[in-house]
């Protein structure tokens, strides 16, 4: 057969794949936000669910995520930039660091419910915070960790050499080199790291499930100790533990969640590009 | 205490401080693991081998065959890899070498977006609209199959295997994609017969990492598979529900007492999973070494 023959008919079928792969990521986005889109209201969004959680809104799972993210934001800031910080500038190629980056690579790896046992064994029995905000959090935390220590490193690798020899050039320690001149140009990488490891845990379902989640609880958390309702359980538990759910709740409920993590993301890019042109290396 | 002593005492707790704060990513693997250890490994002496390696988990009744488990992630996990292994190596190759400018613009980011989809999103969609359609079309009783489930956890596993074959693609020297073409080789030849063979490497590490992904899953596996604890033997098995490791412990560990046998199983099934992905990411690593000691980056 002509080489250019088969060489045509092969670029169709690597197009008829891609569009095989990318039209029902499509689809996923677009039923549920048309189908999802339809009972956003004002209520939906603020108001404590009613009548076993099939009427009324979703507030205190929207709050509870909040919350988990932020809780995860605390915990997991300092450790994963310092740490990053470490790799990055201090580092030397020993067998330490090598484990650092083997540890790193592997708590990446680990599913998520395993992380959810660990969160219970240690955090909610073991700690004895309970089912709360606080174990969740922890719990989350310790799993975005390997994401915000390795996007910081990345980025704090991508500037010149040059800055950290000016910066010793004009009598800076390394410290005040790091402090005052790499870590104010790497910020918008690391920001954009800090963003997509919040966004993958913001979506989490089974970390929390033995840790933090509440099945139903019609007000908000009052502590650190309290345990929250949650989107991704919120709307795990509709979806298969509630039989007579009508499915505008759930498509409403996936809607929010998809905003939420998609809006997350879309800010990291815009952050990552804004600031990609702007720079001047 | 004078200016420089205190300057070089500063920076020597900054730098301490920082090492702490990195070291944390060992202290905390090792916490997992110690924490895994010590609430899973009694559950290898509380129960009998025979019963431990049955066919059968009934844990209500202290029937703890985890067998049925670790075959349902396995057969899950293989019908995800023969969805998404294809699917990810063609779209791959399609990316780095064939489409576009603008194809590329549009393709990388929706795959990147998929990445970002939580778990438990796709498990809701794939229960509401793709479980109707394997029940009617495909025949299956209730439509939550391993089928459906594989197919959920090769969208999921996508962009893993799509990221890192692209990287291996990338890491092919033009030199060879140049002489390819100079032999008389079409584009799609020297694809085939130069690039890819060069690549192999950096694509079978694809090929584990999707695996580890794909095995690690737990709500959206959760939710389509039918949660049935059977051997996935027979040759409908794959019509049929079947049930994973990580499902287990998600829909069972709600509802045990702390320390009853039920409890250290499911730990002990956690135990199981840990070791597996780090078995798999201990290959990748050593790959990745007699990569860099090769000296290229293929």
């Amino acid at each position: 057969m002509n080489p250019h023959f088969v060489q045509r008919m092969g670029f169709v079928l690597l197009t008829l794949i891609s569009l095989v792969v990318v039209i029902p990521i499509l689809l996923v986005m677009g039923v549920i936000a048309v189908r999802g889109a339809q009972i956003i209201s004002v209520e939906f969004l603020t108001a404590m669910p009613r009548q076993g959680m099939t009427e009324g809104g979703i507030l205190p799972a929207i709050v509870g995520t909040l919350l988990l993210t932020l809780g995860t934001a605390l915990v997991a800031l300092p450790i994963g930039v310092g740490g990053g910080i470490y790799l990055a500038e201090y580092a030397r190629d020993s067998l330490f660091t090598r484990t650092i980056r083997l540890a790193i690579v592997n708590l990446a790896s680990i599913p998520s419910v395993v992380y959810g046992l660990f969160g219970l064994g240690a955090f909610v029995l073991f700690l004895q915070f309970g089912t709360s905000i606080l174990a969740g959090s922890l719990t989350l935390a310790i799993m975005t960790l390997p994401v915000i220590m390795s996007t910081t490193e990345e980025a704090l690798r991508a500037v010149p050499v040059e800055f950290r020899t000016v910066s010793a050039s004009l009598g800076g320690t390394k410290w005040q080199g790091i402090r005052h001149v790499v870590l104010p140009q790497a910020l918008p990488g690391i920001i954009t790291g800090v963003i997509l490891g919040l966004l993958r845990v913001a979506g989490e379902t089974a970390p929390i499930l033995f840790t933090a989640a509440a099945f139903y609880l019609p007000r908000l958390p009052q502590s650190v100790f309290d345990e929250t309702m949650a989107l991704p359980y919120h709307l795990y538990v509709i979806s298969t533990q509630v039989p007579g759910m009508p499915l505008d709740v759930q498509y409403g409920t996936a809607f929010v969640l998809l905003v939420f993590v998609l809006s997350l993301n879309i800010v990291a890019s815009l952050i990552r590009s804004h600031f990609r042109r702007k720079r001047e290396w | 205490m004078g200016n420089v002593s205190r300057i070089r005492w500063g920076e020597f707790a900054i730098e301490s401080l920082l090492r702490v704060l990195g070291f944390s990513a060992i202290t905390f693997l090792f916490l997992i693991f110690v924490f895994l250890l010590r609430e899973g490994v009694p559950f290898f002496f509380q129960v009998p081998v025979s019963n431990l390696f049955g066919a059968r988990w009934y844990p209500t009744f202290d029937i703890f065959g985890i067998f049925p488990l670790f075959l349902g992630s396995l057969f899950v996990t293989i019908v995800a890899m023969m969805i998404a292994f294809p699917l990810g190596l063609a779209v791959a190759v399609f990316t780095r070498e064939v489409a576009p400018h603008w194809v590329r613009g549009v393709l990388k980011p929706t795959i990147e977006v998929l990445a970002g989809i939580p778990s438990v999103v796709l498990g809701f969609f794939g229960m509401t609209l793709l479980v109707p359609v394997v029940r009617e079309k495909l025949g299956a009783p209730t439509g939550l199959t391993a089928f459906t489930g594989g197919l959920v956890l090769a969208y999921m596993s996508l962009p893993t295997i799509i990221s890192v074959s692209e990287d291996a693609l990338d890491a092919v020297p033009k030199s060879y994609r140049d002489a390819g073409l100079a032999m008389g080789a079409t584009k799609w030849q020297t694809i085939w017969h130069v690039i890819v063979p060069a690549a192999r490497s950096g694509i079978l590490m694809a090929l584990m990492l999707g695996m580890g992904r794909a095995i690690g899953e737990t709500m959206a596996v959760m939710m389509v598979t039918g949660n049935a604890a059977r051997m996935p033997l027979t040759a409908d098995s794959l019509f049929r529900p079947v049930r994973t490791m990580t499902a287990t412990i998600a829909a069972e560990m709600g509802e045990v007492a702390s320390g009853s046998v039920h409890y250290h199983a499911l730990f002990g099934i956690g135990l199981v999973l840990f070791i597996l992905t780090f078995l798999i990411n201990l290959a990748v690593a050593s790959m990745m070494f007699k990569r860099v000691s090769r000296g290229g980056l293929r």
